[in-house]
């Protein structure tokens, strides 16, 4: 078997590699997967329970968004107003006659946003442009904005449509403004959300299932088993990597699957990019398990480690929920140096915009570049002596 | 040897254990400060330095100056990129060059001349729908904004549309700061951490080296190996969390406007929680494999529903009485009020109280755990 194009880098100290060799020590790891079932859960059972966690966990679309509500002196006028955000599906309206009832709620995130509509308001409307006081607890500062913004919209339309309805001046505004979202017409964060984090749920599951698998071998003494053979670090490594891979390109899949089948994300690029860049990914991911497990040889310090770099870098700085772009400059600059950063790209460009060849090529050429160098550094830090 | 002796040995036992190895003590420190560091300023939902399309059709004057709006406002927008056709909005949106593309028609100063309403397209990247969102709202306001302006010197006809003008005032980060929300949040999201890096494989390592089974023929007792075990792990975490405290208020300037006890008191009940699930996991694991794989477990929807990334509110029914249970989004909301807000006690109690249950069914079922798993 040809290895992936990226293991043909090694150092001049590896022979060249034996398929028989290779295949000898895979079916060895397969064994010890299939032994210990955790292996099986980490492929099959994780990945899945992630991806519902993520779709159902994170969204950015306000739902029931506790929300307070004054009416100085109510009137017809106000009770349009007020009932366009009652029946929005974004607030849970909780109304009281005076601010200083609702204030106190502010604090503690019982009502996020409270909403006022003054004594002015009926005249100010009659007159074209009404102010509205927004008040919002910034504790969860993205929250807020989100707030202002959809409460802004609720009341700008329930206006217009009264002024439409009333035959008023043929309401039109001087510029109509259209938008048009491409990729993901129904605006749904979750269609963003669920292509990206699989790039995080692979990264986690590509890191647990090699983080331990070199350092276990070093703390049990069979390491030394293998020594006795003569192999070569390459083919090493190899072996400890194809059943992972076999396993994680398994579990990617399945999640895609998921993914489309159940939560009804659209697939616009083609199955077979999908695959190749998913399986240029895991050398990364699997890569930087084995690394782990290489450098530091000891099964506890190796589990911190990945305990470590599995998880929260990923989630927090691949672009999956928070803006790169909007990070300060050394930041930003720490993020190309993470692989899921352009997992997530492609993913996204893959399921929603279809085969964009500059994202995706541009995207897996990185991930090549960083499965070189892990593959190199791993292959070198590779001993196959004893001390 | 009474009993206190005998914890007091086995608790040095521990910290050795950890604090010996020099990788091992590296890992537990420098990593959680760093990713204090690094976190606390990519936790940002705002829109800043993304890439416009323009693409203006019109020749005339007005298109000209609605145009120049969108060139004046540098910090949402860094980046201009001018299209001369479709062809080219397509591919500044396809290879995600910009985040939005702002159409101006041909006829756009002419209808404007004429009393007719124009219509301006705002094409924009639904794959990262929350910036996209964002700048929709932004793009709308400039249109808008510049219509109100022209009518006003007359340079168009027409009447104003009605509008409805939030005066936002926002309390407790008066500045929307993202660092003000995330740090606070981080302090509980990192020192849980820190806790699941100590209890979580202490004793599956014990397992895998053999040596559990000389701690139990020992003369200590269960709950004594589990206290000896636990207040490492809690006075690390503790540790740590005082210093973030310490760094969030010197080098990032947060206010600290509640009481530092309250905080005190409910990091240390939601660190016995954590604790509790970290021997928990430890010992129901016979693997630092399976230990590793138990702490992903808890530490992924801890994080995904604690309201540190999105709001609480916006989870799913399906899954919402997770957050019920989940510690970490308690310590986040608690953190959160007492950084920013001063609430009053019974404002934070219902966040508090929480945690003690929990702490006692892990710390508990923990201790079951030890008592029935030593085959």
């Amino acid at each position: 078997m040809k290895p992936r194009g990226t293991h043909t880098a090694q150092p001049s100290g590896s022979r060249h590699i034996r398929p028989r060799c290779v295949l000898a020590l895979a079916r060895k790891e397969s064994y010890q997967i299939v032994r210990d079932p955790s292996s099986l859960i980490i492929a099959f059972v994780l990945p899945p329970v992630l991806l519902f966690l993520f779709g159902w966990g994170i969204s950015l679309d306000p739902t029931r968004i506790p929300l307070g509500l004054v009416v100085e002196t109510p009137s017809a006028v106000t009770e349009a107003a007020a009932a366009s955000l009652r029946g929005s599906r974004y607030f849970e309206v909780r109304e009281a006659a005076h601010r200083a009832e609702l204030e106190p709620l502010l604090v503690g995130g019982r009502i996020k946003g409270l909403v006022i509509l003054s004594q002015q308001y009926p005249r100010e409307r009659e007159a074209g442009s009404a102010a509205v006081q927004v008040l919002v607890n910034g504790s969860e500062a993205n929250t807020a904005e989100l707030i202002v913004n959809y409460v802004e919209n609720v009341l700008q339309k329930e206006m217009e449509h009264q002024a439409e309805a009333r035959g008023l001046s043929r309401a039109g505004p001087p510029v109509a403004v259209e938008p048009r979202i491409w990729y993901n017409p129904n605006f749904e964060s979750r269609a963003a959300i669920l292509p990206g984090s699989i790039a995080v749920i692979m990264t986690l599951i590509g890191t647990i299932l090699t983080a331990l698998v070199v350092a276990r071998e070093w703390e049990r003494g069979t390491m030394e088993a293998l020594l006795a053979g003569s192999i070569s670090r390459a083919e090493f490594l190899l072996g400890k990597f194809l059943p992972y891979f076999a396993l994680g390109l398994t579990a990617m899949m399945l999640v895609a699957g998921v993914s489309v089948g159940v939560f009804g994300v659209p697939f616009r690029g083609s199955w077979w990019v999908l695959i190749g860049v998913s399986a240029v990914f895991l050398t990364v991911a699997l890569g930087l398990g084995l690394f782990i497990s290489t450098a530091t040889r000891n099964q506890f310090v190796a589990t911190q480690a990945a305990l470590i770099v599995g998880y929260l870098p990923s989630f927090i700085l691949s672009g999956l929920v928070f803006e790169i772009n909007s990070m300060p400059p050394p930041i930003r600059m720490l993020t190309y140096l993470l692989p899921p950063r352009y997992f997530v790209s492609a993913l996204r460009t893959l399921f929603l915009a279809g085969n964009v060849w500059e994202v995706i090529l541009q995207d897996t050429l990185i991930l090549a570049l960083f499965a070189v160098v892990l593959w190199t550094l791993t292959i070198r830090k590779t001993r196959l002596t004893l001390e | 040897m009474g009993m206190p002796e005998r914890i007091r040995r086995l608790v040095i036992k521990e910290f050795l254990a950890i604090f010996r190895d020099p990788a091992s003590r590296m890992v537990v420190i420098v990593p959680p400060l760093m990713q204090l560091l690094i976190f606390s300023f990519g936790a940002t939902l705002e829109v800043r330095n993304a890439g416009l399309g323009l693409y203006n059709e019109d020749a005339g004057l007005l298109g000209r100056e609605l145009a120049a709006q969108f060139r004046s406002i540098p910090v949402t927008f860094s980046r201009i990129v001018p299209c001369e056709s479709f062809a080219d909005v397509r591919q500044a949106l396809d290879t995600q060059r910009v985040l939005a593309v702002v159409h101006i028609p041909q006829d756009f100063t002419r209808s404007l001349r004429a009393g007719r309403a124009p219509t301006v397209q705002i094409l924009l990247d639904g794959r990262q729908s929350n910036a996209a969102a964002v700048a929709q709202g932004y793009c709308s306001r400039i249109v808008r904004d510049f219509a109100l302006t022209a009518l006003a010197r007359r340079a168009i006809a027409g009447k104003p549309t009605p509008r409805a003008i939030p005066v936002t005032r926002v309390w407790f980060n008066e500045n929307l700061h993202p660092l003000w929300s995330s740090v606070p949040a981080l302090l509980g999201i990192l020192t849980n951490l820190v806790t699941l890096l100590v209890t979580g494989l202490s004793v599956a390592r014990e397992r895998e080296l053999g040596t559990f089974d000389q701690l139990l023929v020992s003369p200590l007792r269960p709950g004594e190996i589990l206290i000896g075990k636990a207040v490492p792990a809690l006075v690390t975490a503790y540790a740590e969390g005082g210093l973030m405290i310490l760094i969030a208020v010197t080098l990032f300037g947060l206010p600290f406007r509640g009481s530092l006890p309250l905080l005190a008191g409910a990091l240390f009940v939601f660190l016995l929680a954590i604790v509790g699930v970290g021997l928990w996991i430890s010992s129901i694991s016979s693997t630092q494999q399976q230990a590793l794989l138990g702490a992903f477990t808890y530490m992924v929807p801890a994080v995904l529903l604690s309201g540190f990334a999105t709001p609480v509110e916006n989870i799913h029914p399906a899954i919402r009485w997770l957050t019920d249970i989940n510690p970490l989004r308690y310590m986040v909301a608690i953190s959160r009020m007492v950084f920013l807000e001063d609430p009053s006690p019974e404002v934070v109690w219902p966040f508090v109280w929480p945690l003690l249950p929990i702490a006692a069914f892990t710390l508990l079922s923990s201790a079951w755990f030890f008592r029935h798993r030593l085959d």
